[in-house]
């Protein structure tokens, strides 16, 4: 693989593009302990890019800093080639980033249309009380809104359980949901906080596929955690290894299974 | 071509569909709910967009007598493209979208298919798996259409394109292809070959059925009048495209009558989308019913107790006075005002969540139904009704009038429809709708239909006196002899079994044997709900089908059958001695069933022979691994120990007395 700034072809003969997002020498402390220590690295414009390291090793941490969540103390983060600062959740949706979570955060009592339809909340335009007589603009917006989740739950497959309320869902739909609630708001970059985890095998099959025609066809960026090696391997073109919120290895994932300082925290090593 | 109502110058699909754009242009033809919305053609629109899948298909290069493969669930798109098909004087072969790739092989080698149109990119990556065996034994597909455009970005377009580009291409080339079509069109006549099915094969490979327009258009024309079918009426389609009842329905009467043809969602979303058109005529096999109604009475058993006792109450009305009211025989006037109120409290709603509403005429036929499941619909004031029918009798051969539905019957013979039996018993029949040939297999065709167009179903069967009703028995070859003379028909066994919703699946043995010993399956969706309501824990199909009160639930159903079979002189000696319930479910993946779900005897006898050698050597439990296949492909194996059951027997002291 041949990277410059322009970016490189990824396998299967994805071009990938420019920098999107660009972490600099980032660190993150609660009190007195360290989260991220002094963390660099970037997100190319159509990848897949995966962040793996042992429990504890600050990986939902450094999804929280990228999505905007948590502010470090040091370091920079750039989006789109400008240096962002802190931000509101509303304002890091309109940038362009929308996530799923590890523990799913969906509305139980809400039908999986309209848990997918608070997915375009923020490009929703008609004020508070059009919307609420559902007149003139709300009901034409609506029908625009509308269109588009429809594309979303073919192209996820849930047509059948378009009504059904999201509480009486099995947890792998429900990871489904999440995940055409995250379309829904048009993201550039997806994150995705462990997609597969308590799945089964025909669920994370399931998943991956999604995940690859997500990037495929809407050529959306796409970071993830990840505990299902795996599934890592398989899906990402890039991956960062991090433990005890250091960097340890960051490459593709052939590169990243021959390093050697992976494995020892992988395989653990012998302290002597 | 004259305007009339006659065949006379309808001689053909297209010429049909050319009738019906100019008779009712604004009328729906083809709906399909796609990203929520249903979204309609009319018979304008079907007429123009055929026409563009032709002239596409012409630029292609498909020549007179070419054989386009069609694979796909139900989709509007897929149907017009066997209606362009056969524009281009092509002939269309549908095929099963659920066949593995070896299946498919078969079928595209043995037709010689030029052209393939696929549904999604699943069906073109089986087409792709094959393709390169089927060129090493000489068939060459030329072009592989595709219908759903998902994840098919980055594929080889040299020999591959979108159905709607393919039409595209045909809009734009039309200057050229125009009066090439017109003419083929117009050389279509009765005598042409309208489609070719595979029969599923019960035994051996599939058989390609050719089905000529005067076959198809008779045969609509003919149900449709029988059943007063109109452009007004509703139908879902949603059985296999590859199924000929699909083809008839779907295509012929749709296209005959100029009725609306609904295309589902996708089949998970079957139920509500059945629900939200309310079709007024309705095909399914009794599977489809059997399955109904033991969801509702599932979702009964966790009802509230006034809900449940209402339900019991009206049900018991409905099957005392229901189908004498939907055959219009005399009911008190109480009684008429009883099952007034059910139809407020109950019947309607329930009718409402099934999405019969509004049928009109419903039918169903490939098995044998439960009498009991039979008459639950039947008194809820739904017309299902019964017919008898073959891939080689373009469907039809018997069905019940109104007014005359048994259970236990399968009708008069259809309209223009000859039946006899023979001496031994096996229906023949003689029809307008009679197949023209097996294709490609001319000895089959002389086995199967005489000089005289007479056609051997191979079903055993009688017609009752006074009535005129067929009744069917068995399969004539699988209708035996026991060892000591007593005749043996499995299937009658198999079915009276399979009346219990516990049982899923029966298979009965016992030809030129002692006595009769059967296979079980049990219904994983009626036992597993018992089996949650009882607290009883179970890891797996395998366990819970050998736990003990299972068991004994069975063993009380197979002596039921017992006895009902012994009140029969003629039946008593297929009373089932032993049984044994199967560690797997049985599946046309295994290759144990057919694709429509008929059980491939031979396969099974071969397959579990030490299964069958237990159930006859007085063992009480057997030791035992099997191969499966799952839907990916891969094989793995099961290990088991199945229990065998002894079952009473009842002594048939009516036959001893005659002896």
């Amino acid at each position: 693989m041949t990277q410059d700034a322009s970016g490189y072809t990824a396998a299967g003969g994805r071009k990938i593009g420019g920098v999107l997002m660009e972490m600099k020498n980032i660190t993150l402390r609660f009190g007195g302990v360290k989260a991220i220590t002094d963390i660099s690295f970037d997100i190319r414009d159509g990848e897949i890019r995966a962040i793996i390291g042992p429990n504890g090793a600050g990986k939902s941490s450094m999804l929280n800093v990228i999505s905007g969540f948590y502010v470090p103390q040091e370091g920079e983060v750039w989006f789109k080639g400008y240096k962002r600062g802190p931000m509101k959740p509303y304002q890091v949706a309109r940038l362009g980033i929308a996530r799923t979570f590890q523990n799913i955060a969906l509305f139980d009592g809400m039908s999986v249309l309209d848990n997918i339809m608070t997915g375009r909340l923020t490009m929703m335009k008609s004020g508070l009380l059009s919307q609420a007589i559902w007149w003139g603009g709300a009901q034409k917006e609506e029908t625009e809104h509308r269109e588009k989740v429809e594309k979303i739950i073919d192209f996820l497959e849930i047509q059948a359980i378009r009504k059904t309320p999201v509480g009486r869902l099995p947890y792998g739909l429900k990871k489904r949901v999440e995940l055409a609630r995250a379309l829904a708001a048009e993201p550039k970059l997806l994150l995705l906080d462990e997609p597969m985890a308590g799945m089964n095998v025909e669920e994370k099959e399931d998943m991956s596929r999604f995940i690859l025609d997500v990037n495929d066809e809407f050529g959306t960026t796409i970071a993830l955690i990840e505990h299902d090696m795996g599934v890592v391997m398989d899906l990402s073109d890039r991956v960062v290894v991090m433990d005890y919120g250091r960097k340890i290895g960051d490459g593709t994932p052939d590169e990243v299974r021959n390093n050697q300082e992976v494995i020892d925290a992988y395989l653990g090593v012998a302290h002597d | 071509m004259a305007e009339d109502a006659t065949t006379g110058d309808l001689q053909s699909i297209p010429a049909l569909l050319a009738r019906n754009a100019r008779q009712w242009g604004a009328l729906p033809a083809f709906r399909e709910k796609e990203f929520g919305i249903w979204q309609s053609w009319t018979w304008g629109q079907t007429a123009e967009e055929v026409r563009a899948m032709a002239l596409g298909f012409m630029t292609l290069g498909i020549e007179r007598g070419d054989h386009v493969a069609i694979i796909g669930r139900n989709r509007p798109a897929l149907y017009w493209s066997m209606v362009a098909a056969q524009m281009c004087g092509a002939v269309p072969v549908p095929l099963y979208q659920d066949a593995v790739a070896e299946e498919m092989a078969y079928v595209l080698e043995h037709c010689g298919a030029r052209f393939v149109v696929a549904g999604d990119q699943e069906q073109v990556d089986k087409v792709l798996e094959v393709q390169e065996s089927l060129e090493g034994r000489g068939t060459k597909l030329d072009h592989i259409a595709y219908l759903d455009k998902r994840g098919m970005r980055k594929y080889d377009h040299s020999a591959m394109n979108a159905l709607a580009d393919i039409a595209a291409e045909g809009r734009a080339a039309h200057q050229r292809f125009d009066a090439e079509l017109d003419a083929r069109i117009a050389e279509l006549t009765y005598d042409h070959t309208c489609v070719m099915l595979y029969t599923s094969g019960t035994t051996g490979k599939p058989k390609g059925v050719v089905l000529s327009n005067r076959n198809i258009i008779e045969t609509s024309k003919n149900s449709s009048e029988f059943d007063h079918l109109s452009h007004h009426d509703e139908v879902v389609a949603y059985l296999p495209m590859a199924w000929v009842g699909d083809f008839i329905f779907s295509v012929g009467q749709a296209f005959w009558t100029g009725f609306t043809v609904n295309c589902p969602e996708n089949a998970a979303t079957m139920m509500t989308d059945l629900r939200e058109i309310g079709p007024t005529y309705f095909f399914a096999p009794p599977r489809v019913f059997e399955t109904q109604l033991t969801n509702v009475m599932i979702r009964m058993e966790d009802a509230g107790r006034l809900k449940k006792r209402m339900f019991d109450h009206y049900m018991e009305v409905a099957r005392r006075v229901g189908p004498a009211i939907l055959d219009g025989k005399p009911v008190s006037g109480l009684d008429r005002f009883r099952y007034w109120l059910g139809n407020i409290l109950v019947y309607g709603p329930l009718k409402n969540t099934l999405g019969f509403s509004r049928i009109r005429v419903g039918y169903t036929a490939g098995e044998a139904i439960g009498p009991e499941i039979f008459d639950f619909y039947r008194s809820l004031g739904i017309n299902l009704k019964q017919l008898y029918g073959q891939t080689e009798a373009s469907v039809f051969i018997t069905q019940q009038p109104d007014g005359e539905v048994r259970s236990d019957t399968v009708g008069v013979p259809s309209p223009g429809v000859e039946v006899k039996i023979a001496e031994n018993g096996e229906v023949f029949y003689r029809s307008p709708g009679t197949f023209v040939e097996y294709y490609k297999n001319a000895e089959s065709t002389a086995a199967t239909k005489d000089a005289e167009g007479w056609v051997a179903t191979g079903d055993a069967g009688f017609f009752e006196d006074g009535t005129g009703h067929l009744r069917i028995i068995d399969r004539a070859k699988d209708v035996g002899k026991m060892a000591d003379g007593h005749l043996f028909a499995p299937k009658y066994v198999e079915n009276k079994l399979k009346f219990y919703p516990n049982i899923l699946e029966a298979v009965v043995f016992g030809a030129n044997r002692s006595m009769c010993t059967a296979f079980i399956n049990i219904d994983l969706t009626a036992v597993g709900n018992w089996a949650e309501r009882n607290n009883i824990a179970y890891a797996s199909y395998q366990e819970l089908s050998q736990h003990p009160q299972v068991l004994e639930t069975v063993a009380a159903h197979v002596e039921e059958v017992n006895r009902s079979l012994a009140a029969d002189p003629m039946l008593a000696g297929c009373q089932i001695h032993r049984f044994l319930i199967l560690h797997k479910e049985l599946d046309a993946d295994d290759g144990e069933l057919t694709r429509t779900r008929k059980v491939r005897r031979k396969i099974i006898e071969e397959k579990f022979a030490d299964l069958i050698a237990a159930l006859y050597d007085g063992s009480h439990s057997i030791y035992t691994e099997t191969e499966v296949t799952y839907e990916d492909g891969r094989k793995g194996k099961i290990k088991a120990t199945l229990t065998i059951r002894d079952a009473k027997v009842e002594r048939a002291a009516e036959r001893m007395a005659a002896e």
